[in-house]
C-alpha cells in the first residue's frame, strides 16, 4: 500500500500502545484533542557535514558588489576554549527595510533585489565563519513594538545532537537594543553582550561560545529554545 | 493571522547533549536555553527551490561516468508537518558513506575503499505533495572512536528546511532491524518513544524487480498552531 493513499491518522497508528504493557484500559476510540503526528527526532550533523551541506554561494546572503554589503564574522569555540573547525552556522534575517524573503511575511515581499535572507558558512577556516549580507532593518515584535535589528543563527556541529539557536544584534544600535523584547528578557548585561556584534573594518564581529570556559574567561553564548 | 509552530516537550525531542556520546561533553551548552517566542523572524525561513538542485542530484549511483558499488536502493517518502500536511517545494539535502562505510572526506581515515563513482551527496526539492525520492546504495556501517568497538549503524544524513526557521531539521535515517542499534549512543540519544520515527520501512511493493530494494521514510516537521497576531489596516503586524 502506498503512503500517498494513507491518511496521516493511519500513518500515526504505530505509536506506543498502552495495552501491550499490561494495561487493560482502552481508549474511547475517538479523537479527544487536535490530531498531531510525532515529529522526527533530530540528530547530529557528524564530522562529514561538508559532503552534503556545502553551497557554492553559501556565505552570500547578497552577491559580491551589492551596495552596502557587510561581512558578519566570528569564531566558534567549545568549552575547552578550543576553536571548532568542523561546524557550520546558518543565518536568517530581514532586509534593510525589515522585510523577509518569505510568503508568510504579511507586509509583502522584500524590497531589496537579490536579497535571499539566508547564509551558510562552515567553520573549516580555523573555526571562523563569515557571511556577506546587508544589515537588517527593524521588524515588528508582535506586541506593538519593534525589534532591534537582528539575525537568527543556527549552529550545527559534531557533538551537538540538535542545532543551537542564537541571535546576532549590533553594538551601534544601542537605542533599539534597549527596547528589544528578547534582549530585555535576558537576566543581565553579560548575557546580552554574548549576542551583540561589534563593528569591524568590513562589518561586524561576534564569536560564539558553545559552552562557557571559566579558565579562559569565556562566557557561554545565550542560546534560545524556539 | 500568522502561524506559530508547535514545540514538542523536551522528553519527546533529542537532547543536545547525551552522556554516551563523548564529544557532546565539551560542545553542548551547560546553561538552559532561553525561551524565544515566535515572531516574524522565526515563522519565516529560507525558501530554497529548484535552483539549488540538478536532476542528477537525486541519483547518487551514477557519478563520474560510472556506477557505484553496492546494494542499489530507492529511498523515498513524504515530508509532512505534525498536522499531517505535506511540506511542498522544500529542499532535502542528504549525505552518506559508501557501501564499504567510507565517507569521501579528508577526515575519514577508516581503511575501507573509496568508490570513484560515489561521492555520497544527494539533493532534491519535494513535489506538490511533499514527496521526495533518491536512488543510492545502502551505506555500510563504520567504526568510530567513541568507545571500545564502537560502530555506527548504517544511516543516511538528512537536512531539511521546511517553510519556517522553526522547522529546520538535521537528522539521520536508519534501516530496519540493524543489529548495531543497541551499542550506538547517537541512535540511543533519541527518546525511546521517538526512535522508531528515525527508522525507514522496507517496501517490497516499491522495490524494482532486478534493480533496487526500496525503503520508505516519512519525515515529520513541526506543525503550526493558529494563534492570531493582530494586524493593522496597513498590514503591519501590531
Ligand atoms: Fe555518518
Amino acid at each position: 500500500m502506498s503512503a500517498d493513499r494513507l491518511s496521516p491518522l493511519v500513518l500515526a497508528a504505530d505509536e506506543t500502545n498502552d495495552r501491550r504493557q499490561g494495561t487493560p484500559r482502552r481508549g474511547t476510540g475517538f479523537l479527544t484533542e487536535p490530531f498531531r503526528l510525532g515529529t522526527t527526532p533530530s540528530s547530529t550533523v557528524g564530522p562529514y557535514l561538508a559532503i552534503g551541506l556545502t553551497w557554492a554561494a553559501g556565505p552570500d546572503v547578497v552577491a559580491e558588489g551589492t551596495p552596502g554589503a557587510i561581512w558578519l564574522r566570528g569564531r566558534v569555540f567549545d568549552g575547552n576554549g578550543d576553536l571548532v573547525p568542523d561546524g557550520m552556522i546558518e543565518t536568517w534575517q530581514a532586509d534593510p527595510d525589515g522585510r523577509f524573503a518569505h510568503p508568510d511575511d504579511p507586509r509583502g515581499a522584500v524590497t531589496t533585489p537579490g536579497f535571499r535572507g539566508v547564509g551558510r558558512s562552515h567553520t573549516v577556516d580555523g573555526g571562523a565563519y563569515a557571511v556577506r549580507t546587508l544589515k537588517p532593518g527593524r521588524v515588528p515584535d508582535g506586541d506593538g513594538g519593534l525589534q532591534a535589528p537582528h539575525v537568527d543563527v543556527s549552529v550545527f556541529a559534531r557533538g551537538l545532537l540538535d542545532r543551537l539557536v542564537t541571535r546576532i544584534y549590533f553594538a551601534d544600535e544601542a537605542a533599539a537594543n534597549t527596547e528589544d523584547a528578547v534582549l530585555r528578557s535576558l537576566p543581565d548585561d553579560a548575557s546580552r553582550a554574548t549576542l551583540i556584534a561589534q563593528p569591524s573594518e568590513d562589518g561586524y564581529v561576534l564569536d560564539i561560545h558553545l559552552q562557557g570556559c571559566a579558565a579562559q574567561g569565556m562566557d557561554e553564548t545565550v542560546f534560545f529554545a524556539v | 493571522m500568522l502561524p506559530r509552530y508547535l514545540r514538542e516537550p523536551a522528553e519527546r525531542r533529542t537532547p543536545v547533549a547525551y552522556p554516551g556520546y563523548k564529544s557532546t561533553a565539551s560542545r553542548a551548552p551547560l546553561r538552559t536555553p532561553v525561551d524565544l517566542p515566535h515572531r516574524l523572524t522565526e515563522i519565516t525561513g529560507p525558501v530554497l527551490g529548484e535552483d539549488m538542485v540538478a536532476a542528477a542530484d537525486a541519483d547518487l549511483t551514477l557519478r563520474e561516468g560510472g556506477e557505484a558499488q553496492g546494494q542499489r536502493i530507492i529511498v523515498y517518502g513524504r515530508v509532512l508537518d505534525s498536522d499531517g500536511r505535506p511540506v511542498p517545494h522544500a529542499l532535502v539535502e542528504i549525505w552518506q558513506a559508501n557501501a564499504a562505510g567510507r565517507y569521501r572526506h579528508v577526515v575519514d581515515n577508516w581503511p575501507a575503499p573509496l568508490d570513484p563513482h560515489f561521492d555520497g551527496l544527494g539533493r532534491v526539492v519535494t513535489d506538490d505533495l511533499g514527496r521526495y525520492e533518491f536512488t543510492t546504495v545502502k551505506p555500510g556501517a563504520y567504526p568510530w572512536g567513541n568507545h571500545h568497538n564502537a560502530w555506527r549503524p548504517a544511516h543516511i544524513h538528512f537536512s531539511l528546511f521546511g517553510q519556517a526557521f522553526t522547522q529546520r531539521l538535521v537528522t539521520q535515517m536508519y534501516f530496519p532491524d540493524d543489529p548495531l542499534f543497541g551499542q550506538d549512543p547517537i541512535f540511543n540519544s533519541m527518546p525511546t518513544t521517538a526512535r522508531h520515527r528515525a527508522i525507514s520501512r522496507f517496501d517490497l511493493e516499491r522495490s524494482q524487480p532486478n534493480w533496487a530494494l526500496a525503503f520508505q521514510w516519512d519525515i515529520v516537521l513541526r506543525g503550526r498552531e493558529q494563534t492570531p497576531f493582530e494586524t493593522d489596516d496597513d498590514g503591519d503586524v501590531a
